[in-house]
């Protein structure tokens, strides 16, 4: 840490490194780690009116996790629905993010090798723009597109394809197609700095020693870009988990996400220390699924970083 | 086996800019043919055509007597050899070397033992399990010639393959990979600006400029008998004069080049084109066929002042100045040739090292 700091000194002169050392603790312990701590502090306790905080009811206790493992019930059986909701949040965000993979892969691809400087400026540009909307209107546009009486409904109704209105609300389509679309750019952007340093010669070389278009990306660029595949399916698969907006809006009215429970937890529900135990459980179970992942596919958090 | 390969009429033209301008030649089936060029000349598009990478705008590439129109760079019989060779940094090297048995399906074993054959072909045996980033320079070069080499192509290209290495190395490749082409009996297109390597290695050259084919020829063709200004002024170092003829009878020629008596210059059957008396040329002389005069009658003579000297061991780069023109003079460093730099040298060459040429472009220093 001291050697850390004089080097940066040695760089950037005292006024900057003050500054950057500053800078970087209040951003990782005041807004990242501080908050957590408190959140991992809330889940141990117990839900207590504000009289009886930091009396003598006010200790350490499993009982919010307890909660969600086995919900109200006296002591067997299961909290199948949390359980369930959490369950079938992690698989709808595995599905979207590995939609968003394969959308997503041609598209850096194509960025990276195939078009040239001023092109690929602008394909980015138009990548982008849309972001400059707001998440939820975003979300309220999909809403509108997938509708009963939305564009995509009236189009295929009008071409003949389906006589009565598909409920694509309820289908749960709009809400995967909407967290597809939200984080769409986390998922490009990694694979095409990826794919974007890999030696175009690699791929002509491939060409060249007879492999197919299929064999050239599978056995040369993907192996090459796997880090930026890592990297873009884990912050895709950590926001699609703990997404909120898309889910409260284009989610069906029958099917919850488990960021929705959080949120019912700690808002109409008043109970914080639940809220912080659910939001916990959904961080651990997150970060759990993303290192095994990561295991399987013996990708390093070190090649992720690049 | 190996297979011809013609050029027929090929253009490659990128929107208003001609890559290559009309390019006719035939490359026999075992050759070790080279294009020699200055960068951006149009050398490595004709490879990329011959390779697939790059389909001719207008002419045709064929290989073995077939059109390769349409034939995609996985189909055609060639291998090339890339620039930064393309090693894949991810696979060991028996893998590298294997890639193209891989991608035809063929069995990991029996990958494995073609691998350890190619790595005795290049004198790495047992070291298939490293990664590329272990190996030096030169043995990369090898790795990339075994990968190449692995299912056996007609046609080996190469594209710069030695300009990464060092002066020491390269000049090891050069006999090596000549060696290596011997004993594989392949037709080897090589491609480079280097001429110390064109001339060394190949049986046949053709220098480039500006999309076009200068001249085809083997490499005293090329050095001794340049048929353009260019390709005298590219292929190793020339004095240029500019110089008018003044009489041509089919054997000699009378050339005034304004250093006092006119020269005396033999034409060459295998030269460029006759010139007329009247006409205009350039008059080349190499540094090595300038010589001391010995006594005062020698033919082709002309008085030079000394102006400067470059030692480098066994010969000696020195610049004489006749009539305010700056003429280099490469002599053996034989301890009999000292030059007196206060008093005017006498300088002459041999008609028949004397080349004159319509005027033409001459290559950048």
């Amino acid at each position: 840490m001291r050697d850390l700091f004089y080097d940066l000194v040695r760089r950037n002169g005292m006024a900057v490194s003050i500054y950057l050392m500053l800078a970087v603790s209040l951003w990782v312990f005041i807004l990242i780690i501080l908050p957590q701590l408190t959140m991992l502090d809330y889940s141990f306790r117990f839900n207590l009116p504000p009289a009886k905080i930091g009396g003598p009811e006010d200790v350490y206790t499993l009982e919010q996790y307890r909660y969600f493992f086995q919900g109200s019930g006296a002591s067997d059986g299961f909290n199948t629905l949390d359980i369930g909701i959490l369950f079938k949040t992690l698989l709808a965000a595995v599905f979207v993010t590995v939609f968003d993979l394969i959308i997503c892969y041609p598209v850096a691809f194509v960025l990276a090798k195939s078009s040239s400087g001023a092109k690929a400026r602008l394909l980015v540009l138009a990548l982008i723009v849309p972001y400059w909307i707001n998440e939820i209107l975003r979300a309220f546009a999909f809403r509108i597109l997938f509708g009963a009486t939305g564009v995509i409904n009236e189009t295929g109704m009008g071409l003949g394809l389906w006589d009565t209105p598909i409920d694509f609300i309820r289908q749960d389509v709009a809400l995967y197609a909407g967290l597809a679309y939200a984080y769409i750019l986390l998922m490009i952007f990694p694979l095409y700095n990826a794919i974007e340093s890999l030696d175009r010669n690699q791929i002509e070389a491939a060409r060249d020693m007879g492999a197919n278009w299929w064999q050239v990306h599978a056995k040369v660029v993907i192996p090459y870009a796997k880090p930026g595949i890592a990297s873009g399916m884990t912050m895709v698969f950590m926001l699609t988990s703990g997404a909120l907006a898309a889910p409260q809006i284009l989610g069906g009215p029958s099917n919850l996400w488990f960021t929705q429970l959080v949120y019912q937890w700690f808002n109409s529900g008043g109970n914080w220390p639940r809220g912080s135990a659910y939001a916990m459980v959904l961080l651990i179970v997150c970060i759990a699924l993303v290192l095994l992942v990561m295991r399987l596919f013996k990708v390093s958090i070190g090649e992720i970083k690049q | 086996m190996t297979k011809e390969i013609s050029l027929e009429h090929v253009w490659v033209e990128f929107g208003e800019f001609t890559a290559v301008h009309k390019a006719n030649l035939n490359i026999a089936g075992g050759e070790f043919f080279s294009f020699l060029g200055p960068s951006g000349c149009g050398k490595t598009t004709l490879l990329r055509c011959i390779s697939g990478f790059q389909e001719p705008t207008r002419g045709k590439v064929k290989i073995g007597g077939q059109d390769m129109r349409g034939v995609g760079p996985n189909k055609r019989p060639t291998a090339l050899i890339f620039q930064n060779l393309a090693l894949f940094p991810l696979r060991s090297i028996a893998d590298n070397i294997a890639f193209p048995l891989e991608v035809r399906g063929v069995d990991k074993k029996t990958r494995r033992k073609r691998a350890d054959e190619l790595l005795e072909l290049i004198a790495l045996p047992g070291q298939g399990d490293k990664k590329v980033s272990e190996l030096s320079g030169g043995q990369k070069q090898r790795v990339a010639i075994a990968r190449a080499l692995a299912v056996e192509p007609d046609i080996l290209l190469l594209d710069e393959p030695l300009s990464a290495l060092d002066l020491k190395l390269r000049q090891h490749m050069r006999t090596e990979l000549r060696a290596i082409q011997k004993q594989v009996g392949l037709t080897f297109i090589y491609i480079t600006h280097d001429q110390g390597e064109a001339l060394t290695m190949s049986d046949r050259i053709a220098v480039m400029n500006k999309g076009k084919i200068e001249q085809i020829g083997d490499g005293k063709a090329i050095y001794d008998h340049p048929t353009t200004s260019f390709v005298a002024s590219f292929v190793g170092e020339n004095n240029v004069l500019e110089g008018t003829v003044l009489s041509n009878d089919g054997k000699v020629m009378q050339i005034d080049a304004g250093l006092g008596t006119p020269f005396t210059v033999e034409n060459h059957p295998a030269g460029g084109p006759a010139l007329a008396p009247g006409d205009a040329c350039h008059l080349f002389v190499r540094p090595e066929a300038l010589r001391l005069s010995k006594d005062d009658s020698a033919i082709n003579q002309f008085e030079t002042n000394f102006v400067t000297e470059e030692f480098e061991g066994n010969m000696r780069h020195i610049v004489m100045n006749a009539s305010g023109k700056d003429l280099k003079l490469s002599l053996i460093n034989d301890g009999t040739n000292a030059i007196d730099a206060s008093a005017p040298v006498k300088l002459d060459f041999a008609p028949e090292m004397g080349i004159a040429l319509k005027p033409g472009e001459l290559a950048s220093a």
